[in-house]
């Protein structure tokens, strides 16, 4: 290559970086990893309402990562305007961090999750190994995948849900829960360090029997591969939230309190819920849920994280995940 | 004081440049580094740095990288030799391809390999019924890593080779040397200096890479986490300072190994220049 061609494509390069953005309405959403496609459609829907409601333009900038890297990465200067994350401890460290005002859960109904999900068994058509409850998982010659709780968001679900109904299974004998869910975690093959890594693993490199999925995610395996596999809903499981914010500082210094808030505010209306529902989020307005009650088991025992047994999400984080706690004891040699 | 005058110009200009560079690229952020682990005591950054989890991550990392860039200097030399000496159909085509592994996101390259390599895949079925498993062990790992660091090496040779004249093999050969003496005793040596580059440029790329690995690996602890991920996991966990500590112990490790790799390399390259 000539110099001058290679001093170009230098300048172009440079230029490229320094492009500045256009001068228009912009929010930022910074998401976690399987809202990709929920929020794909949502944001459309928002710029057509927004339009209507204030005859202008806006620009969504959506970003999608593990949740705790996507709330490090606001907390080290990700100018988000609004994150919706998997679990209100990322919002919480965000808080704590003195982007977000306190009391942040209670500014939007339902804990500020204007959907929910829950954690659902993935098996292979016909389900050859009998995966029918959590008890199954412990079982030998059970392969399970599932992403490492400490990397992953979802994966703290699966734990919980596990944990949940061994405590109910054990009566409270917590010797015998942590056995339990040790063993489910030897008949892990693959730890992978985030739920899509997981879902990978499962459906496209068909590692394992089961894969511990979110609902919604179960649902886009088996619509991207019909046939292949059958979702199976246990019995019991654990009700996840994930919440939903305006990020205060970011927001006032970049003048977009109002979009930010209608933006989150349009979740929660009807066409919000529905668009939540069609992706397979379970829709907080308990009417819209009921148009929905095609695929989703709405009979399901649902543990919640402040259900005593978890005392919330500051407790258990510290309990179970924290350095050194039940979750690194099960892996200690 | 008396201004010592150098031969070539420039010195000043380029010396002041480099420095602001290194510092700007390599000390500031290592000097962060160590800043954020100042919140934590002594104690404390041993104990997160020799946890006995960590401690066998690093066992994974520096055991895999070793074997990886290991195999490299042999493959990767051979390569050189074959993309240097001989002419043949396709030759820059496989030359283009040396650089691959640097352009494709490592994300990209771990999840095909892995693909590849499961005992469901094209390459790990077949071996799997012979009973090697590749992906999910540390076979997986070493196999991720040799492709990420091929280019290390090969690039390392090639200019070498290029430089070297066959004068001297042809003079050994007319004093009856066999072309395993030749090897040996001419072509080798020559090429040492360069195959140690190209060795502690791959072991140090293999200790840090974590995007290509993390797919391959399978992370069981105390089996195939390796360290990166380690760091990693104390980032999730908000645990900057125990991150910092890990990542300060596996630091000062590769910068002893590249140390010790470094003087092999002067001491052959001195024997090169005699």
């Amino acid at each position: 290559m000539s110099n001058r061609v290679l001093a170009a494509l230098a300048v172009f390069s440079l230029l490229l970086i320094s492009v500045p953005a256009p001068a228009q309405e912009e929010l930022t959403n910074v998401s976690y990893d399987p809202t990709r496609e929920l929020y794909e459609a949502y944001n459309q829907a928002f710029q057509k309402h927004w339009q209507e409601l204030k005859k202008a333009d806006v620009t969504i900038v959506q970003s999608h990562g593990g949740s705790a890297k996507q709330a490090r990465s606001v907390i080290e200067g990700n100018e988000a305007d609004v994150v919706t994350l998997a679990l209100a401890s990322d919002i919480t460290a965000i808080e704590e961090a003195g982007l977000i005002n306190k009391g942040w859960q209670s500014e939007l109904p339902n804990n500020s999750s204007p959907y929910t999900s829950t954690i659902v068994f993935l098996v292979r058509k016909g389900n050859p190994k009998k995966i029918l409850d959590w008890g199954d998982l412990a079982r030998e010659g059970v392969g399970v995948i599932t992403p490492n709780p400490k990397t992953s968001g979802g994966a703290r679900w699966n734990y919980l849900a596990a944990w949940d109904w061994a405590d109910k299974e054990y009566d409270h004998d917590e010797t015998k829960i942590v056995a339990f869910v040790k063993q489910v975690f030897d008949n892990v093959l693959v730890l992978d360090s985030g739920a899509r890594g997981s879902t990978n693993t499962f459906v496209q490199n068909g590692q394992g029997d089961v894969l511990l999925a979110w609902e919604n995610e179960a649902y886009l395996s088996l619509a991207e591969r019909p046939g292949e596999f059958e979702i199976v809903t246990p019995p019991t499981s654990i009700l996840a939230e994930p919440p939903v914010t305006i990020v205060d500082a970011y927001v006032d210094k970049n003048g977009t309190r109002e979009l930010a808030t209608e933006y989150l505010k349009f979740l929660y209306s009807d066409e919000g819920q529905r668009i939540a529902g069609a992706h397979y989020y379970r829709p907080s307005n308990p009417e819209i849920i009921k148009e929905f009650a095609d695929y989703f088991d709405l009979g399901l025992k649902l543990v919640t994280i402040d259900d005593p047994l978890f005392g919330g999400w500051e407790v258990a984080q510290k309990k179970h995940f924290g350095d050194g706690g039940v979750f690194d004891q099960i892996y200690e040699k | 004081m008396a201004k010592a005058k150098r031969i070539i110009p420039g010195f000043g200009l380029t010396m002041g440049l480099t420095m602001s560079y290194v510092g700007f690229f390599v000390l500031i952020p290592m000097v962060s580094m160590a800043l954020v682990t100042a919140d934590l005591s002594f104690k404390e950054i041993v104990k997160s740095a020799t946890d006995a989890r960590v401690l066998s991550s690093y066992k994974v990392s520096f055991l895999c990288s070793f074997l990886a860039a290991a195999i490299n200097t042999v493959f990767g030399t051979i390569l050189a030799w074959v993309l240097v000496r001989y002419r043949f159909a396709g030759r820059r085509l496989v030359d283009g391809l040396i650089e691959l592994p640097f352009a494709l996101p490592t994300a990209v390259a771990g999840i095909s390999l892995t693909w590849l390599t499961t005992n469901k895949g094209w390459i790990g079925g077949p071996l799997s019924k012979l009973g090697l498993e590749i992906a999910y062990t540390r076979v997986g790992i070493v196999v991720a890593l040799t492709f990420i660091t091929l280019p290390f090496m090969v690039r390392s040779i090639q200019p070498v080779l290029e430089q070297l004249s066959p004068d001297y093999e042809e003079a050994g050969r007319t004093l009856g040397a066999g072309s395993l003496t030749i090897f040996r005793k001419i072509i080798l040596p020559e090429l040492k200096p360069a195959m140690l580059t190209g060795f502690s440029l791959a072991f140090a790329r293999g200790l840090g890479e974590y995007g290509s690995v993390i797919f391959i690996a399978g992370n069981k602890p105390f089996q195939t986490e390796i360290a990166p991920l380690m760091i990693v996991t104390r980032l999730e966990e908000f645990l900057y300072g125990q991150a910092t500590a890990v990542a300060l112990f596996m630091l000062a490790a590769s910068f002893i190994i590249m140390f010790l790799v470094n003087r092999l390399q002067i001491r052959a390259a001195r024997f090169v220049e005699s």
